[in-house]
């Protein structure tokens, strides 16, 4: 198995003797980057070594060595391992690291996140506000010696649960009898609620202008979500319309934020599996699929034959799903109100129903473990697919697009609208469809192989404008390809066991970090796991594709009409439990 | 007499007029209309809101009973299903929608995010359960609850709209004007539940520690 973090070609101690040094501590790898020189050695990374594509930044609170450290890890898009390089701070308020956002402007909202949760000021980021929580809430929620209102114990499982099974409520517990906590002699009655003028300050500004002699026009602020129908769950941004224009436009998310994070830091490893299911509710095979990937990683096991086979029928089978879904909320969301999802939905409850047969749940499948996955797929379930697969889907593809892409007004609404170019796809680190639409050809799958997909002949499907339509017309293509890695797949699984290692319910993790990474239809996948060699995870990192890609949003957007905008939306795939986490 | 009697009085109707005239109260009548249009808020908040499309689509259907009317604007629905997590940010925006919605109006908790928090209730920005701040009609269990439970629930609060008398229902009630109003929460250091103000006071006044 090729893994990212395998030794990478590139030496920056060498490169830059006294700024950065290799990460020797057990189990870790990559370069420890001096914070004054972080500037510099991050630009020759971009520069001079290639690695363009800044996928994850996060932070890691060592409260025992008294440090914060910052994560990064940069990929190439031509392929290959990446590179991983962190800078230390010392763990004093206030914690300042200089920002990379003029480097790679993909790290704009994960530093956010940083400074959301972690409480790391990045100096020189021009709009460091909270993120995932609201502006005003007290604390840092991730750092160690930050404790949730319902804390019960540093680590699952809790004593009252296990094994003497003595559960109290949680409400019972705190003071306040409900999940609150508030600093000492807080007064809600005196207490002034902090306004969201930085956010307004952070739009464009507001001009009056002169329109033909003396007609005064203004700008509007509109504030679109958490609650509209088109913005596919909680999402909520702030526009700035001149008329129907978009001046400018912001983001603001977290109100789906359920502090996996925090929670996963809490469960141990294998608990933590039927966490992810929740992050992209959609897919959550291809979740699994990750989160064991990068644990396998760090334990070092191999995977069972079989497993491979069935994890990869699995991961493919929800990304058909995905897109098809995708096409159906595309054309809901461009007016035509129901029907195409309702075809959509049709084969999507086919293959919910293999997800079922296999797994016992429709949506939240948990399906995959360590070392394999946790139950065989049935001899009728097998033809079940295979009649999918060879049969029934391709059809309904060709159905769908021939009912569809050559719809007047789906070519009106998509064409040329929203181009997001090669450069700057890459610059605010876009994965996935998004990132293929635009003319790059880079798919994990193929780029950095995971699992066994190097064993299988497909083509990377990838567009050229970078317009919607090409967004629109990518999925069909990847679900093509999809397809005929399923065909192969199907075709050379071999009989065997289904799981390396033996059931267990803790498994042995040494100490060590890993980042593992999967190409989930939405685009990258990341886990940064970091393990003390205890039964839980130290950090407990998710990258998802859907928060990283709405960077982009502001730019591609700009200039454009607010109509398209939603469009544009369906079109980036966002899923709010993988956003807000 | 009892409702169901008075429903089905046994009235003598003239054989000439049968096919035209038809007797039962007016409460039945009433609930028969108002259950028959139960018009849910388009309103999805997490994982529970995919399987709410589900039950919406072919395969299940929930037009077969009534619902299948999703309206985007508060005031034109009648029930809210929350489907999914609730959490701190979200909770003001809720509530507001909840307030804006005309009576009669139900809230249906749907999944067990909903109903308590689920298995998210000991993260820091979820809220353990809707019915902290609204009263709910009917939960329905599940993570998320299969559109067939979905529907089981629904049919549930059909049951429950049976039940009702124009007489007894809080929305005619002179007395109690604006009865289901609930105050806005206010997000400050944390989630502040304003009809606790001064339990709130109190307590962080004794909390140990700077
Ligand atoms: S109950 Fe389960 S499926 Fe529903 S919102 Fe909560 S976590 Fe998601």
């Amino acid at each position: 198995m090729a893994t990212a973090l395998q030794t990478s070609t590139v030496d920056l101690a060498a490169r830059f003797p006294n700024k950065a040094a290799a990460d020797t501590r057990p189990g870790f790898t990559g370069f420890i980057v001096n914070k004054e020189n972080l500037i510099e050695v991050a630009t020759a990374v971009r520069d001079e070594f290639g690695y363009d594509l800044l996928t994850a930044v996060t932070a890691v609170d060592y409260i025992a060595e008294n440090k914060m450290e910052v994560v990064y890890h940069a990929y190439k898009t031509t392929g290959g391992p990446g590179l991983t390089f962190k800078v230390q701070a010392e763990r004093v308020d206030p914690i300042e690291v200089p920002s990379l956002i003029n480097i790679w402007a993909g790290a704009d909202f994960q530093e956010r996140e940083a400074w959301d949760l972690y409480g790391i000021k990045f100096t020189g980021h021009p709009d460091l506000r909270r993120i995932l929580m609201w502006e005003g809430y007290e604390g840092h929620p991730l750092r160690k010696d930050w404790k949730e209102p319902f804390f019960e114990e540093e680590v699952k499982p809790f004593k009252s649960r296990w094994p003497e099974g003595k559960h109290t409520f949680a409400e019972q517990k705190n003071p306040y009898r409900d999940n609150l906590n508030f600093p000492k002699d807080f007064d809600p009655e005196n207490f002034v609620v902090e306004k969201e003028e930085d956010l307004y300050a952070s739009l464009e500004r507001h001009t009056t202008k002169d329109i033909e002699g003396n007609m005064k026009t203004d700008h509007i602020v509109v504030n679109m979500g958490p609650h509209h129908p088109s913005t596919h769950g909680v999402l909520r941004v702030a526009v700035t319309l001149d008329g129907e224009t978009i001046i400018g436009l912001k983001p603001v998310m977290g109100y789906l934020h359920r502090n996996h994070d925090k929670i996963g830091e809490r469960n141990t490893y294998l608990q933590n599996i039927p966490y992810t299911d929740r992050l992209d509710y959609f897919n959550s095979m291809s979740n699994n699929f990750g989160y064991v990937t990068t644990v396998e990683k760090l334990m070092k096991i191999p995977v069972a034959e079989r497993a491979e086979y069935i994890r990869v029928i699995m991961a493919e089978l929800s990304r058909v799903q995905n897109h098809l879904i995708f096409i159906g909320m595309l054309m809901n969301d461009l007016g035509t109100m129901y029907t195409p999802s309702l075809y959509a939905f049709e084969e999507r409850e086919l293959i919910l129903d293999i997800f079922e047969a296999v797994s016992g749940a429709r949506m939240m499948c948990n399906y995959y473990r360590f070392g394999g996955v946790v139950r065989d797929i049935p001899d009728d379930v097998l033809q079940k697919i295979k009649d999918l697969v060879l049969e029934r889907i391709p059809a309904k593809t060709d159905e769908m697009e021939r009912f569809l892409n050559e719809n007047e007004i789906l070519v009106a609404r998509l064409k040329g609208i929203h181009v997001l170019n090669a450069e700057d796809a890459i610059k605010f680190s876009v994965t996935g469809p998004v990132l293929r639409a635009s003319g790059v050809p880079y798919d994990i799958r193929r780029a950095d192989p995971y699992s066994i997909y190097d064993r299988f002949d497909f083509d990377v499907a990838v567009r050229h404008n970078g317009d919607m339509m090409d967004n629109y017309l990518i999925r069909f293509d990847e679900i093509r390809q999809s397809l005929r890695i399923l065909e192969q797949a199907i075709k050379q699984m071999p009989q065997g066991p289904i799981n390396s290692q033996k059931p267990a319910y803790q498994v042995r993790v040494p100490a060590g970090e890993a980042y593992g990474r999967i190409e989930s239809p939405k685009g990258e996948l990341g886990f940064y796991l970091v393990s003390n060699g205890k039964p839980n995870p130290y950090r407990y990192h998710v990258r998802p594709a859907s928060f990283v890609n709405l960077t982009a949003v502001e730019t591609m957007c700009k200039g454009a009409k607010i109509a398209d905008f939603v469009a544009l939306l369906a079109m980036l795939d966002i899923v709010m439990g993988e956003l807000d986490r | 007499m009892d409702y169901e009697k008075l429903s089905l009085p046994n009235y003598n109707i003239p054989e000439d007029i049968q096919n035209a005239v038809a007797i039962t109260t007016l409460d039945r009548l009433y609930n028969w209309g108002r259950r028959s249009s139960v018009w849910p808020l388009m309103f999805g908040l997490a994982c529970c809101a995919i399987e709410m499309i589900a039950a919406q689509t072919a395969r299940y259907d929930m037009a077969r009973f009534g619902m299948e009317v999703m309206r985007p604007t508060p005031r034109q629905a009648d029930m809210m299903l929350v489907s999914g997590t609730v959490t701190k940010k979200m909770l003001p925006a809720i509530i507001r929608l909840y307030n804006q919605m005309p009576e009669p109006k139900y809230v249906v908790a749907m999944g067990a995010c909903a109903s308590s928090g689920g298995p998210f209730k000991e993260g820091y920005n979820v809220v353990a359960g809707i019915d902290k701040f609204l009263p709910v009609d009917v939960y329905i269990p599940g993570c998320p609850p299969t559109p067939q439970a979905l529907i089981a629930g629904m049919i549930k609060l059909q049951e429950k709209i049976d039940k009702e008398s124009i007489k007894t229902v809080t929305w005619y009630n002179k007395e109690k004007v604006d009865g289901n109003y609930v105050p806005m929460p206010i997000l400050g250091p944390d989630l502040i539940d304003v009809r606790r103000n001064a339990e709130i006071r109190d307590i962080a006044a004794t909390k140990e520690g700077a």
